[in-house]
């Protein structure tokens, strides 16, 4: 007996709930064409977030930020680790969503989901061993003790890679946050997918709502208004390489007015380039999002 | 006229008006019950259509800039200090420093023994001082001590006097002592206009919160104030706009003009603006000026500045770019 397609009209994840864009837009999502030429199959409708969901999104990872930033560097890293347990769970869901999102292979999707999976772990080992390789006591010659320590930043908007959907998403994503700051993330625009599975994950792990904040839609729409927001202390530019209408050189003067930090996008000169997410990533993007804070702290007799 | 005048002149007032000789509990509980009841339902689909009102690019400028000049800014925790009074003070004095044309506050709300201190800090400005008396928030004391409390911030300066309804004699019924506690603190107050809170989060219902303002007004109340702040729910819009009814036929029946505060639970601009919308259709654009229109707040004024940056420099702002002197976040 056939039966009914269940038709999903995915929302927006802000503030550890699950919205309609406040615009009440959807935009279909289709999968990557096997070849060229073919009538593309749809997937799902995604919310088609507006400038008002990204200032409800800033708001909700403001209001978070605190929280997270001060429990403790062990506790984030469960709390971070038991996200990479749930994401196990839904390994075979995020096989399917990156299958059909990036027209791979299964046994390449498969090892872009595990290789997802263990970026996840791999960032959530960071969290208590981060602040002794970023910081430490410095040797100085006066009667001082001087200690150095990364802070984040504050609140990260992410612009996500426009590729990889999942691996790319995470990649950026898990060492933002492992460091204390909040994200409001852009997802790819035309592979959002897995970024919902994800926030369905997110909402049924311990991540406290606000922590991570996960937008569909135009980044090019959006980003300007995250840029120049004044609190957003963070702008992860990674996402635009091929995102349509993302010029990240006017996103990264407009966030210059209120010294948010930037990371650009990968390539050299105007051109963004996706990077190859597979090899291991290395502490840039943990460091990118810190400030270090260095105290000098009188030693007498 | 003495002081002791007024308190009979708002009976003889008020017993002329209900038709009666002698003005007696039994008189006032016979006229404020057959005030029309408030339809529930209706007067919450009034207030949620009004919410709905979209108000943009200049109207919302101007909006924010009258609920600016509408907040009585508010200081009311046991932890006060002298400082933070004067910290309040130069707030309402310079809401915004990076921006010399945002409106100064209408008011300062402080208890009694502060009212010296914000009178000397708002010296030679027309920002108001005005102190919570009698016995606030709970106003349980006997009559002899709340007149004394008001006498006492009248003469440190006050310019305004909020005061506390006892709610459990309304609520008994005893409608004409609290009728007679609204006069003579009117009368103790002197110069100094009176605001009286009925703390409608403890009326339970809409027809009380209708018998209450009208109690009020016939007593002499300058302004009907929803709530202290202390108890939740405080200020919502369908109590206000029963409120600004109560206010607007009040004229209509006398030809004297009564102000209404909302306070507490009023936190962002949006609230505000709604609130102004609800003033608009209601009472009417004679009660659009903060002699008769105020907002009890202390949070709401950084919300307020937060979008007044965001209207003059085309992005969103932060608090940090807000000056912290305020020195309560409680409401």
């Amino acid at each position: 007996m056939s039966r009914i397609d269940v038709r999903k009209t995915y929302k927006l994840y802000v503030g550890g709930k699950f919205p309609r864009s406040e615009s009440g837009r959807t935009y279909p999502v289709y999968a990557a064409p096997a070849r060229s030429g073919a009538t593309p199959r749809l997937l799902a409708n995604a919310a088609a977030a507006s400038r008002k969901d990204a200032r409800e999104a800033v708001v909700a990872a403001r209001a978070a930020q605190p929280g997270w930033a001060g429990a403790t560097a062990y506790n984030r890293g469960q709390v971070l680790y038991r996200v990479a347990e749930v994401m196990e769970g839904r390994r075979e869901q995020f096989v399917a969503d990156v299958r059909a999102a990036e027209g791979v292979s299964a046994a390449r999707a498969e090892a872009l989901v595990s290789a997802a999976i263990d970026r996840w772990v791999w960032y959530a080992g960071w969290s208590d061993k981060f602040t002794q390789v970023a910081g430490g006591v410095n040797p100085v010659a006066g009667p001082f003790f001087d200690v150095s320590v990364p802070e984040p930043v504050g609140v990260v908007a992410i612009l996500a890679p426009q590729a990889s959907s999942l691996l790319g998403l995470v990649s950026v994503l898990a060492p933002t946050i492992v460091t204390g700051n909040t994200a409001v993330v852009l997802t790819s625009a035309t592979r959002p997918l897995p970024a919902v599975t994800l926030a369905e994950c997110l909402a049924t792990s311990d991540v406290p709502g606000g922590v991570v904040n996960i937008l569909t839609g135009d980044p090019a729409e959006m980003a300007p208004w995250l840029a120049s927001h004044r609190d957003v202390g963070g702008l992860d530019l990674t996402g635009a390489a091929d995102a349509a209408g993302v010029d990240w050189g006017a996103l990264e003067a407009s966030a210059a007015d209120t010294l948010t930090r930037v990371l650009r996008p990968g390539g050299t000169g105007a051109e963004a380039v996706e990077p190859d997410w597979l090899p291991e990533p290395g502490l840039g993007r943990m460091m990118r999002f810190v400030d270090v804070k260095t105290v000098w702290h009188p030693k007498g007799r | 006229m003495s002081r002791t005048d007024l308190a009979a002149q708002t009976s003889a007032s008020a017993r002329d008006l209900l038709g009666v000789s002698r003005l007696t509990n039994a008189a006032l509980t016979r006229w404020l019950h057959a005030l029309p009841g408030v339809d529930q339902v209706g007067c919450e689909a009034r207030a949620g259509a009004l919410s709905t009102r979209s108000v943009k690019a200049d109207s919302k400028r101007a909006a924010i800039d009258l609920a600016i000049s509408m907040i009585d800014l508010t200081t009311l925790e046991g932890a006060d200090t002298h400082n933070r009074v004067r910290g309040l003070a130069a707030k309402a004095l310079r809401p915004d420093p990076t921006d010399p044309s945002t409106p100064r506050t209408a008011a300062v709300c402080v208890y009694g023994d502060m009212v010296a201190t914000a009178k000397e800090a708002l010296q030679g400005s027309d920002v108001k001082v005005a102190a919570v008396a009698t016995a606030f928030p709970s106003g349980r004391a006997s009559l002899a001590v709340k007149l004394v409390d008001t006498q006492d911030a009248v003469a440190a300066g006050a310019d305004e006097i909020d005061m506390v309804i006892d709610r459990g004699a309304f609520l008994s019924g005893r409608y004409l002592d609290v009728f007679h506690q609204v006069a003579r603190v009117k009368e103790a107050a002197g110069p100094a206009r009176l605001k009286v809170i009925m703390e409608t989060g403890e009326l339970a219902t809409y027809d009380n919160v209708r018998r209450a303002s009208w109690l009020c007004l016939l007593a002499g109340a300058d302004f009907i104030k929803t709530s202290t702040g202390k108890i939740s729910p405080a200020a919502t819009l369908p109590v206000t706009l029963v409120m600004l009814e109560a206010v607007r036929d009040w004229r209509d029946l006398t030809g004297t003009m009564a102000g209404v505060k909302p306070a507490g639970g009023i936190r962002t601009s949006k609230d505000a603006i709604r609130y102004l919308v609800a003033v608009q259709e209601t009472a009417g654009a004679d009660w659009l000026d903060n002699h008769w229109f105020r907002f009890g707040a202390s949070s709401l004024l950084g919300d307020l500045l937060l979008q007044r940056q965001r209207l003059r420099d085309g992005v969103y702002s932060s608090v940090t770019y807000i000056a912290d002197d305020s020195p309560s976040t409680a409401y």
